[in-house]
């Protein structure tokens, strides 16, 4: 059980909505994942394209939390006024804190990010900051009051798995909030990997949008995601330096 | 009268006078938007009680997908 806030989810996947071709197959996606939780960003409705169908307009809401985003921030002062819109759709409180710092590696500001978690909370907002994989910032944003963090693995859309385990560790080791990886995931054995190290759970959106069968891709995240819990939960053996055989070393025939 | 909605400038009739009215003018087909005007976010409850005046700015914003 995933507890971020008032909020409790069976599923410990959080998808994102973006960059997928066709609304039947992300939907499908989105069911064979087994998340409840899916992030959304919030931009300018176009006028001139004011038909097209959106995924959102074709969700049962009942089933699902709304994780809005703060991207195309770049300011904490730009993230909160994303983040009020977002709230003023009646939809949700939650907020996933995304300030961009830097349009190459996109990975977070963590100034900016910081401040705009400081009003959010005064604000009450459900506060989910996107933060690269810094210890101590995971720390005084805990003491700050958010409900989640959520390191990066890797830049957003990279691909490349988790980077720095090490860090991760400590942040999850020191956690007394969720510990969400989220970015740069790629394969089922990234999303099991985050778990193994004890996360509370992964979001991701390009590694299952971005391959070639999405649908396929969103089953395999969440058999990585229980695969990595369960071996969490069961404990793995120690790492050795030398061998130790598994089978008994006496009554051999030959001797 | 001129207002500008999401950046650009539009002519609109006088008659629509009302944010309510402003949106069912667009004829939407998405379920959710939220109104900003003159960066004064405007929940629904107050759509049909907030007018709309010559050089107004308004954003209208939905959420498209993410990560």
């Amino acid at each position: 059980m995933l507890r971020i806030g008032n909020y409790t989810f069976e599923s410990r996947l959080l998808l994102g909505t973006g960059k997928f071709s066709d609304l039947e197959v992300q939907s499908q996606a989105v069911e064979a994942s087994g998340t409840e939780v899916l992030t959304f960003a919030v931009r300018r409705l176009n006028l001139e394209d004011r038909n097209k169908q959106h995924f959102l307009d074709t969700l049962d809401l009942k089933r699902y939390t709304l994780l809005p985003n703060t991207a195309g921030a770049s300011t904490a002062e730009e993230a909160v006024r994303i983040a009020e819109l977002a709230r003023a759709s009646g939809l949700c409180d939650m907020i996933k804190v995304e300030v961009i710092g830097d349009g190459i590696t996109l990975l977070p500001d963590p100034i900016e990010t910081y401040k705009a978690c400081e009003i959010l909370l005064e604000k009450g907002f459900t506060v989910l900051p996107y933060i690269s994989d810094d210890v101590i910032l995971a720390k005084r944003l805990q003491l700050l009051g958010v409900h989640a963090v959520m390191p990066g693995a890797s830049p957003i859309g990279a691909g490349r798995g988790i980077i720095n385990p090490y860090n991760l560790e400590i942040i999850i080791e020191q956690a007394v909030v969720p510990v969400i990886v989220d970015a740069g995931l790629r394969a089922p054995k990234d999303a099991a990997h985050a778990m193994e190290l004890g996360a509370d759970g992964v979001l991701l959106n390009t590694a299952v949008s971005g391959s070639g069968d999405p649908v396929k891709m969103a089953k395999a995240m969440r058999m990585g995601v229980e695969a990595g819990r369960l071996a969490y939960e069961a404990g793995m053996i120690p790492v050795k330096r030398y061998a130790a055989a598994s089978s008994p070393v006496e009554g051999m025939v030959h001797t | 009268m001129n207002i500008i909605v999401n950046g650009q400038t539009m002519q609109i009739e006088d008659s629509i006078d009302r944010v309510d009215k402003l949106l069912h003018s667009f004829n939407l087909q998405v379920k959710t938007v939220v109104v900003e005007l003159n960066r004064q976010i405007l929940t629904r409850e107050y759509h049909e009680t907030t007018a709309i005046r010559d050089g107004d700015r308004i954003e209208i914003v939905h959420f498209v997908g993410g990560g």
